[in-house]
This record gives C-alpha cells, sequence and structure tokens, in this order.
C-alpha cells in the first residue's frame, strides 16, 4: 500500500466517503461515461409533465418547439462541458465547499436558505403534480386560479397536504429507501413518458407531419381563445430550455457532483439526459395537451388528467413517481440548507421536516406550478450569479492579481465583496422581472455576467 | 439474474413501447393497451429490484 493509498483511506474515513471538505482522492474518481447514467434519471422528472404542456398553453409553434429545444439543450450541454466541468476537475470541491473559501462560511449560509427556500417552491410544484395524479382515481381535479395565491377546490387540497406530509415523512426518515426505487423506477419512467406522447398522437388522429401541425395550431389557437393571446418565440425556448438549469451550471451547483469526474469529459455527462427529460419527454407531454384540447375542449394543464387518458394508469402511478422521487431528494436538499439555522444539538430530520412544510404550503397554490416556466428562470436568475463568481475565482483572481479563495486565505467569515457581487445583479433582474415584466430566463446570462465583473472590479478596488 | 434482467426489459420494451405503438398503428385498440402496460409496469417494478440491487 502506498503512502497515497493510506492517505486516501484515511480520508475515508474520516469524511465518510462524501470527501465535502477535502478534494475527492483520485480511487473515487469516476469515468465519464457513469455520468452519462446518472443525468439520464435526473433530468426525467415530474416537472416535465408540466412543463411540455405549458409550452403549448404558452402559444409556441411546434417547430419552434422541436427546433428550440434542440439548440437550447446543445447550448446547455456546452455550459456543463466548458464552464462547470473544467472547475469540478480541477478543484473537486462542493459548491457549498467552494463558496466558504470565496465567500466566508456565514455568507454560505445565507446562500444555503435562499437556495432550501427555493428547493422548497420547486419540490411543491411537484407535490402538485402528484397530487393531481392521486386525484384522478376519485376523480377530484385542479384548476389553476388566476391569482398566484389562489386554492383549487377544497378536495384537491386536502389531496396536496396529505401527498405533501407523505412525502415529508418519507424524505425525513427513509431517504435511501426511495433514492434506490427512483433508480428502479428511471428507465420505466422514461419508456412511459415517450409512449404518453405516442398514445396522445393516435388520440389526436394523426397520420403525417402535417396533421400534427394542424392539430397542434388548433390546440395553440383554442387554448388562446381561452386564455388570451400570448407569444412564445423560437428564442424564447431556446433561452428557457439553455437556462432552466442555470443554477446547476452557471450557478455551479453541479460542482457537488462533477468534482468525481476523472476528466472534463465529464461534462458530457447531462446529454443522454437532457435529451430525454427536456427534448423528449416536453415534447410528449405537450402532445397529451394537445390531445387533450382535441378530446374535450379543456385547456387546462393538469398532469394526473392527461396521464389517465392516454395511458390509464400506468400513466397515474408514472406521474405520481416521477414527482415523488423527483420531491424526494429536493425537499431533502432543501432540508440540509435549513437545518444550517437549528443549533447543532437539534434532531438531524428538523431541516428536512420545514423544508417539507414548506413546499407543501407552497404546492397549495396551484398557479406557482402553472408558473413554473416563469419560476425555473426565476431560479436561474437568483443562483446563477453567485457561480459567477466562483467562476472569476477560478480563473481570474490570479491572472488580475486579487486574492484566491479570499475568506480562507484572509480567515474571514463574511466576505462582502461576493455579497455585493451577487446581491446587486440579482436585485437588478428582480427590478426588470418582476417591476417590468421582463421573462425570467432573460435575466440570466446578464446578471451571471454582471456578477462576474462586478466581482473583479470590488476585488481590485479593495486590493487598491 | 440474465434472465430476471431480459424478463425486465421485455416488460417495458413488449408491454409498454411495442403495444404503443401497436395503438398508433391501429392493431390494438385503447382499453387492451392499457390494461398491457399496467402488467407491463407491474412486472417491471417486482422483477426489477432483484437483479438491480445486485448491479
Amino acid at each position: 500500500m502506498t503512502q497515497y493509498q493510506k492517505t486516501e483511506e484515511i480520508i475515508d474515513d474520516n469524511f465518510g466517503g462524501e470527501f465535502e471538505r477535502t478534494p475527492v482522492p483520485n480511487s473515487k474518481l469516476k469515468g465519464w461515461k457513469s455520468f452519462l447514467g446518472m443525468y439520464a434519471g435526473e433530468h426525467a422528472a415530474g416537472t416535465e409533465f408540466m412543463i411540455g404542456p405549458l409550452f403549448l398553453a404558452a402559444g409556441a409553434s411546434l417547430k419552434d418547439l422541436i427546433f428550440g429545444l434542440l439548440i437550447g439543450n446543445i447550448l446547455a450541454i456546452l455550459t456543463w462541458r466548458y464552464i462547470v466541468a473544467p472547475i469540478a476537475v480541477s478543484s473537486k470541491f462542493t459548491l457549498y465547499y467552494q463558496l466558504e473559501k470565496i465567500a466566508g462560511k456565514h455568507l454560505v449560509k445565507v446562500y444555503n436558505v435562499v437556495n432550501g427556500v427555493l428547493f422548497c417552491f420547486l419540490a411543491g410544484a411537484m407535490i402538485t403534480v402528484s397530487a393531481s395524479a392521486v386525484g384522478v382515481p376519485f376523480d377530484i381535479s385542479f384548476s389553476i386560479p388566476e391569482s398566484i395565491f389562489g386554492l383549487s377546490s377544497g378536495a384537491f387540497s386536502l389531496i396536496v397536504i396529505i401527498v405533501g406530509l407523505v412525502m415529508t415523512i418519507v424524505a425525513a426518515a427513509g431517504y435511501n429507501t426511495v433514492s434506490k426505487f427512483a433508480n428502479i423506477a428511471a428507465p420505466w419512467m422514461i419508456v412511459v413518458f415517450a409512449v404518453c406522447g405516442i398514445s396522445a398522437l393516435t388520440q389526436m388522429k394523426v397520420d403525417s407531419w402535417d396533421s400534427l401541425l394542424l392539430e397542434w395550431d388548433k390546440g395553440v389557437s383554442i387554448v388562446q381563445s381561452v386564455n388570451g393571446k400570448v407569444d412564445f418565440d423560437f428564442w424564447k425556448i431556446v433561452i428557457f430550455s439553455w437556462l432552466c438549469n442555470a443554477a446547476m451550471h452557471f450557478g455551479m451547483s453541479d460542482l457537488s457532483i462533477m468534482r468525481f469526474a476523472k476528466d472534463t469529459r465529464a461534462g458530457w455527462g447531462p446529454s443522454i439526459g437532457m435529451f430525454l427529460g427536456h427534448y423528449m419527454a416536453w415534447i410528449c407531454a405537450s402532445f397529451m395537451l394537445a390531445a387533450q384540447i382535441k378530446l374535450t375542449g379543456d385547456v387546462s394543464a393538469n398532469p394526473g388528467a392527461m396521464a389517465w387518458s392516454v395511458v390509464g394508469w400506468t400513466g397515474i402511478i408514472c406521474v405520481i413517481v416521477a414527482g415523488w422521487t423527483t420531491a424526494n431528494p429536493t425537499i431533502y436538499r432543501a432540508g440540509l440548507a435549513f437545518q444550517s439555522l437549528f443549533s447543532s444539538k437539534a434532531k438531524s430530520y428538523l431541516g428536512v421536516i420545514l423544508a417539507g412544510l414548506v413546499a407543501t404550503a407552497a404546492a397549495i397554490f396551484p398557479s406557482l406550478s402553472g408558473k413554473l416556466l416563469d419560476f425555473v428562470g426565476l431560479y436561474g436568475a437568483i443562483l446563477g450569479p453567485m457561480g459567477g463568481v466562483i467562476f472569476v475565482n477560478h480563473h481570474l483572481a490570479k491572472k488580475m492579481g486579487f486574492t484566491k479563495n479570499y475568506a480562507e486565505v484572509k480567515e474571514i467569515g463574511f466576505n462582502g465583496a461576493v455579497l455585493l457581487a451577487w446581491l446587486i445583479p440579482v436585485t437588478l433582474a428582480m427590478y426588470f422581472i418582476f417591476g417590468q415584466g421582463l421573462f425570467p430566463a432573460y435575466a440570466v446570462i446578464p446578471a451571471w455576467i454582471a456578477s462576474c465583473l462586478l466581482y473583479v472590479m470590488i476585488m481590485k478596488f479593495q486590493k487598491s | 439474474m440474465k434472465i430476471l434482467k431480459i424478463v425486465s426489459v421485455l416488460s417495458i420494451s413488449v408491454l409498454i413501447l411495442l403495444v404503443s405503438i401497436f395503438l398508433f398503428l391501429g392493431i390494438m385498440n385503447i382499453s387492451t393497451v392499457k390494461i398491457l402496460m399496467l402488467v407491463g409496469t407491474i412486472i417491471w417494478f417486482v422483477v426489477t429490484p432483484f437483479w438491480m440491487k445486485e448491479e
């Protein structure tokens, strides 16, 4: 046994094999192909059942959707490959530890709580999706009220509360069991996503590309006659599909995953998952709404009812499982973020319980899931800029002549430069999104670039 | 384990994917397809844990 192997074993023993505060040792690194399978399951989630139909409801043309998603997904994969992977492979740290080195442990706590709250809203949308399927056998469907904090029927709210509480308890008590179940379900789920699309095409009696375009356009015009005219053009689709995971790539959240990579080719890891989940699944899910509109004239995107209509019980099970298996880790991650709010003596499941309750409260308002296209953009606009700081710290600190990993070197718990470089772009983004009606995904890249520039300027100014 | 793996693969490729193509081609009706898909789903979740746990 070499000294290096001994050191690795010591690290393993001390840190439970997670290497949260040390670089991942060489023996634990994985080849790039391992990341293909891991991401394939991650991107076929419950929210795909919700996001897909929203494109049709938002008035996107089918051609724009097919080509826009293609380009957007390619751009997202390139971002993982050329922005995240080089930093992850070089530093081999989690996002949180990397941030702690730059921003200080107190600022990381602030970031964690913001991250946790956003995770809760995402998990809330997944609870709504699962509840929509649970309600189908009881003939309870949900309507999306106009007001953001409007409620659906009392019966649906009750189902949401029950589903949310069950998910919360399971996330707190049996996270690993659901995680294993998610691995078993993933291949089946991807096939069910595909057959939902095929069955929807059959229901629409589509037999050619032209007839599909005709049915799609009819669906869009019926939705717009009910909801009013809106536009979701080609570039909006490209930007949305590129940046809906901005927190993971531009925001560097996936440093925590890719730190296990042997080389930067791991950055290609999300490619299969993105095209299964954010291409095939979205398009198939959008066909379900088109079929529902043709058959019933109902324009509401209710994942449970749509899946029931096209593939019966298999669809119901798939919507519940897809929502559950993705809400589970989301609630768990949010819980870990909240855990820092409690004293070190507090029970380790308190954070998860708090996260589950917040997620359930969010799920009671179905408008939040109906605004998922906006929410995921908002999520990227808030968390993405912190990735800009990490990018500058890694690539430019030495070249520009300021201290790399400033908080660690100066032994401070709160780096004000990072706070300003994060807060100023996010505040401006929020102003344009909520004050001027900007589509949230459009704010992600300007906020990220602004964060990079601000961090360089503040650090240079501080040094001078 | 190999046989179980084959059963799993067949359950989703034949009883779920292939029957949906038959539905599209008009060879099967929707109610038969829905039943077969449910059977495929049950087989997948009963059989797959045995070999996936091993792997």
